[in-house]
């Protein structure tokens, strides 16, 4: 099992917009990969690509939120994603 | 009432012995168009409770991931030919339309209950939008979209039409039952000709996104729900009427129309009478951006700015610098010009998470506009201090006043708060008709009113502004509500330093009432500033002691449609611009 933690850049949190830009950017992953906030067990993280489990994750700018992915290539898809959430999606 | 008649072609047109069917409803903008119809597909009806799969679960699965995709990459397309905010709306709907959270539930329905794929998603999206709604604030307003999002599912397993507006690359007239707030954002004004509808009133949604648009509608029209789509008709907005089999005259009257209109979208920046009386035309905005398009189109100062766009979409209140730097926009775009600025009005229609209570039982007579100060004191204090530092550095002529007051007390208090803030010029709207009655008192610590005709209708006839069975009832043409303005103007008179009196709701947009306001003794009108053309133009044709003789035609009518018809008669002038 891969982990990242990372800190939510965007200014509006993981809502609308970058939640839909990261939603499908896991989708098109062959992983599965989940998401929870920091202070949750692996138990409670949810679906990645599902844009309706990011939006009622509720993660807010600031807040740092957990990835977990298994499997051949795991590190370099988290790797890659994490990316995404250190960009401020919705200035773009 | 609306009807259906069957009327065979009159003697003029000779040889022609097919008969031209017709319907009527309440007509909301004029225009008159020819166009063949696109109906709105019928909302998308519930599956049976319990509704069991009689096939295999696989084949159920399978059929549900197709139509899943197949919604998700119709509103994918939709997305990309779409702009801005719609566009953000329709690749947001797109993801949901193919999310795991929504389409798993549906399959674990499928596989555990044995469900059909369509009630399997039905109850899949209800849990889901039940999670969102919990969440509250943003996330509650998403749950609207995930259950548009479980419909076009639905209608897609069951090879039905998507709801919403149909997608077309020619111009056609949108037929449906009513339109909902949603649609706006999927309705392009170049392909939709017109809008008819089975339901709805004057006030409706449908009117709302009409007038707006300066698309020529017609509401509660009842039985346009059999036509079919492709079917040629002839609509005319300002008589109500709908023709099908178009001949020569509906043809010649559009193309008239189509004249006529291009010179009623110009207005000269000056509201007067034939004798030079003058009359303020202003108009109702909602933002810097509607104010910008106001001042192009030449409208003399804002007659209602709606703050509500600062509010709504929130879930809490915005801080002062957000409300100075929204309100200035607006300000900015009337340099000495008068801008009055209309505080909060949330509750009823326009719920605000932070200040009004979802779960009263008839939020029209509950807990609105002015009267969330009773509840959550503190947000219009700060309103005022962000509206009078807005105003500090504009040029703008800047009033206030309050929506939904009742008694002379409240104007007397809503003065006060403004003169605390350093704000001048207070008043208050009349929509309740204890306001009304009481206008005179009132006016002694108020330095105008402004008739809010949409809410003074819908409280005097005591009927909802959304009711398509009501539509007869919820118009300004009823001599009550005509009454009520006369002695809001009357009070006025008696207070004695000629205070203005403006109307500021959907009347002021008719030319026709319009006349008959201003020989009520209304001083201004404010209105969509794509109806200022209009209302200028047959205003001009006037004298100030001509309309005061046709307001007391529309005053002592029996009825509403009894006032209209002899005001309509009284003013050849709209048969000739065809309104």
């Amino acid at each position: 099992m891969s982990e990242r933690r990372v800190t939510i850049a965007s200014r509006v949190g993981l809502h609308a917009r970058p939640a839909g830009i990261f939603a499908e950017a896991v989708a098109e992953l062959p992983l599965e990969v989940t998401i929870a906030m920091e202070d949750e067990s692996a138990d409670d993280a949810m679906d990645a690509s599902s844009i309706l489990s990011l939006m009622s994750l509720g993660a807010a700018h600031g807040d740092v939120v957990v990835l977990r992915a298994e499997g051949d290539g795991a590190d370099e898809a988290l790797d890659a994603l994490v990316k995404i959430l250190e960009t401020d999606l919705d200035a773009e | 009432m609306p009807t259906v008649s069957e009327q065979t072609k009159s003697t003029e047109a000779q040889s022609e012995p097919t008969s031209a069917r017709s319907y009527s409803g309440v007509g909301v903008t004029p225009g008159r168009i020819v166009g063949v119809i696109r109906k709105m597909p019928s909302p998308v009806s519930e599956p049976t409770v319990g509704e069991q799969l009689s096939g295999a679960p696989e084949d159920a699965v399978a059929a549900l991931r197709t139509a899943s995709k197949a919604v998700h990459s119709e509103l994918k397309n939709r997305a990309d030919g779409a702009k801005g905010a719609s566009k953000a709306v329709l690749e947001a709907t797109a993801l949901m339309a193919a999310d795991p959270l929504l389409i798993k539930g549906g399959i674990k329905l499928i596989n555990n209950s044995g469900l059909t794929p369509e009630r399997a998603i039905w109850e899949a999206g209800a849990s889901v939008a039940e999670m969102l709604h919990n969440l509250g604030g943003y996330m509650a307003e998403r749950a609207a979209d995930v259950l548009d999002v479980r419909a076009r599912i639905v209608a897609e397993l069951r090879g039905m039409p998507a709801p919403g507006i149909p997608l077309s690359d020619t111009p056609f007239i949108l037929v449906g039952e009513d339109l909902a707030p949603a649609d706006t954002a999927t309705l392009d004004p170049s392909i939709v000709l017109a809008l008819v509808t089975s339901s709805g009133g004057p006030q409706s949604h449908t009117a709302i996104i009409a007038r707006a648009l300066g698309l020529p509608a017609i509401v509660a029209a009842a039985g346009v729900e059999t036509l079919t789509d492709g079917t040629e008709i002839y609509v005319d907005g300002a008589a109500g009427t709908i023709t099908l089999n178009p001949g020569t005259t509906e043809r010649t009257a559009a193309e008239a129309w189509a004249t006529t209109s291009a010179i009623l979208s110009v207005f000269d920046g000056e509201g007067r009478l034939k004798d030079g009386h003058l009359v303020p035309l202003l108009a109702n905005v909602g933002g810097a951006k509607d104010a910008v398009k106001a001042a192009a189109a030449n409208a003399q100062g804002v007659g209602l700015l709606r703050t509500e766009f600062c509010f709504l979409g929130r879930d809490t209140e915005p801080t002062i610098d957000e409300q100075v730097e929204a309100y200035r926009g607006v300000f900015d775009a009337f340099p000495g010009k008068k801008v009055v600025v209309r505080t909060l009005d949330a509750g009823a229609d326009k719920p605000l998470p932070f200040l009004t209570d979802a779960s009263e039982p008839n939020p029209a007579l509950g807990v609105r506009g002015y009267r969330t100060d009773f509840t959550s004191p503190g947000v219009l204090e700060r309103q005022l201090q962000a509206i009078a530092l807005a105003a500090e550095g504009t040029e703008a002529l800047v009033w206030v006043m309050a929506p939904m007051i009742s008694t002379t007390d409240e104007a007397e208090h809503f003065a006060g708060m403004c003169a605390a803030a350093g704000l001048t010029i207070p008043g208050v709207m009349v929509e309740v008709p204890s306001a009304a009655i009481m206008s005179a008192s009132i006016l002694t610590h108020v330095e105008f009113v402004s008739l809010g005709t949409n809410d003074l209708t819908q409280y005097a006839m005591a009927a909802d502004r959304q009711l398509g069975p009501l539509a007869e009832l919820n118009t300004p043409w009823q001599p009550a509500v005509l009454q009520l303005i006369r002695l809001t103007a009357a009070g006025s008179e008696t207070e004695g330093h000629h205070k203005p009196v403006g109307v500021c709701g959907e009347a002021a947009a008719d030319p026709a009432l319009a006349v008959v306001l201003v020989g009520i003794g209304v001083t201004t009108l404010s209105m969509t500033a794509r109806s200022l053309s209009a209302v200028g133009a047959v205003l001009a044709s006037v004298t100030l002691a001509e309309a005061r003789d046709i307001a007391a035609l529309a005053l002592t009518a029996p009825t509403a449609t009894e006032a209209k018809a002899r005001v309509r008669a009284a003013l050849p002038i709209l048969a000739e611009l065809g309104l």
